[in-house]
C-alpha cells in the first residue's frame, strides 16, 4: 500500500508541476527575475501548493499517525545552522541559472530532451558528492 | 481579466499541495524531491528505499505518460553544457546541504510555519534573484 500511494503521489506532483508551468525552465527564470520583466506565476503555484498542506497539518494535530501507520514527521530544531543558509544560497544560484529545481527537473525527464537529462547527471553527482565535503561543517552530518 | 498562467499556476499548486498532503496523510512523509531522492543516491535512505523509489518512478512515470498522450509543455531549457552542469551540480549540492528544496521547504515547511523552512525559502528566493540580476543583466550570460 505505501508504494501505490508512494507512486501515486508522486504521479499527481509531477503532473501539477507540468500544469503549473515549473517545468518551464523560462517561466521560473522569468520568476525569480524580480528586477526585470517579472513574471508573478510562481507565486499562484506556491500559494495553491501550500493551502491543502495548510489543512493537512492542522489534521494532523489532531491525528498523529499518517493513515497507515507512520508516526507524522516532528518540527526539526528550529535552529538555523551554516548548513541550511549556505546550502539554500547554493540552491538559489542553480536554481537560477537552469530553472530547474529537483522536482521539475524529474517530472520532465521524458521531455526535457539532452539538456534536461545533462542538468539531472549533474545534480545527482552534486547530491552524491555533498557529503563528501571536508571543509566547514558543509558535509555529512558529524 | 486574470492571465491564464496564473490560473494554471493555481490548478497545478494545489494539486502539488494535494500530492503533498496525501503522502502526509496517508504515508505519514514529507514530500520533498531533493530528500527522496537524495537519500537514494547517497544511501541515506536505506530504510525506505521502495517508498522512495516508487515515488521517484511516478513523478518521472506519470509525466511521460501525459507528454507521450497529450503532450507537454515546452521546458526551454539551455542548450549551454557549462549552464547546465554547473547549475544541476548547485542544485544537488545545495539542497543536500540545506536538506530541502522547493517542496520540501518552500511548500510543506512553509504550510507548517517552520522557521527553518521559511528561512530556507528566503534565501533561495534571495540567492536566485541576485543571480538572474548579475548573470542575465549584469554579464548576459544566462
Amino acid at each position: 500500500m505505501r508504494i501505490l500511494f508512494s507512486l501515486m503521489a508522486g504521479g499527481l506532483f509531477g503532473v501539477g508541476l507540468m500544469i503549473s508551468g515549473m517545468t518551464d525552465t523560462q517561466k521560473v527564470q522569468g520568476w525569480l527575475d524580480v528586477f526585470g520583466a517579472w513574471d508573478p506565476t510562481l507565486a499562484f503555484v506556491l500559494g495553491g501548493a501550500i493551502l491543502p498542506m495548510l489543512l493537512a497539518w492542522q489534521l494532523t494535530k489532531v491525528k498523529t499517525t499518517s493513515l497507515l501507520g507512520t508516526t507524522i514527521p516532528t518540527p526539526a530544531d528550529p535552529a538555523l545552522d551554516r548548513r541550511l543558509i549556505i546550502g539554500s544560497a547554493i540552491f538559489g544560484f542553480g536554481w537560477a541559472v537552469a530553472g530547474f529545481c529537483p522536482g521539475p527537473a524529474l517530472a520532465s525527464l521524458s521531455f526535457g530532451g539532452f539538456g534536461g537529462l545533462s542538468f539531472m547527471v549533474a545534480m545527482i553527482a552534486g547530491m552524491y558528492i555533498q557529503p563528501s565535503i571536508k571543509f566547514f561543517g558543509l558535509g555529512s552530518k558529524a | 481579466m486574470i492571465p491564464t498562467d496564473w490560473i494554471y499556476g493555481l490548478i497545478g499548486g494545489v494539486m502539488i499541495g494535494a500530492a503533498a498532503a496525501m503522502f502526509l496523510l496517508i504515508n505519514g512523509r514529507i514530500m520533498g524531491a531533493s530528500g527522496l531522492l537524495g537519500g537514494i543516491i547517497d544511501g541515506t535512505g536505506k530504510a525506505n528505499m521502495k517508498e522512495r523509489l516508487a515515488f521517484i518512478a511516478g513523478l518521472i512515470g506519470v509525466p511521460a505518460i501525459v507528454y507521450f498522450t497529450i503532450g507537454a509543455p515546452a521546458t526551454n531549457v539551455s542548450n549551454n553544457m557549462l549552464v547546465l552542469l554547473v547549475a544541476g551540480l548547485a542544485v544537488g549540492v545545495g539542497t543536500r546541504m540545506a536538506n530541502g528544496c522547493t517542496s520540501g521547504h518552500g511548500v510543506c515547511g512553509i504550510s507548517r510555519f517552520s522557521v527553518r523552512g521559511i528561512a530556507a525559502t528566503l534565501i533561495y528566493l534571495l540567492a536566485g534573484g541576485v543571480t538572474m540580476l548579475v548573470l542575465r543583466h549584469g554579464l548576459g550570460v544566462i
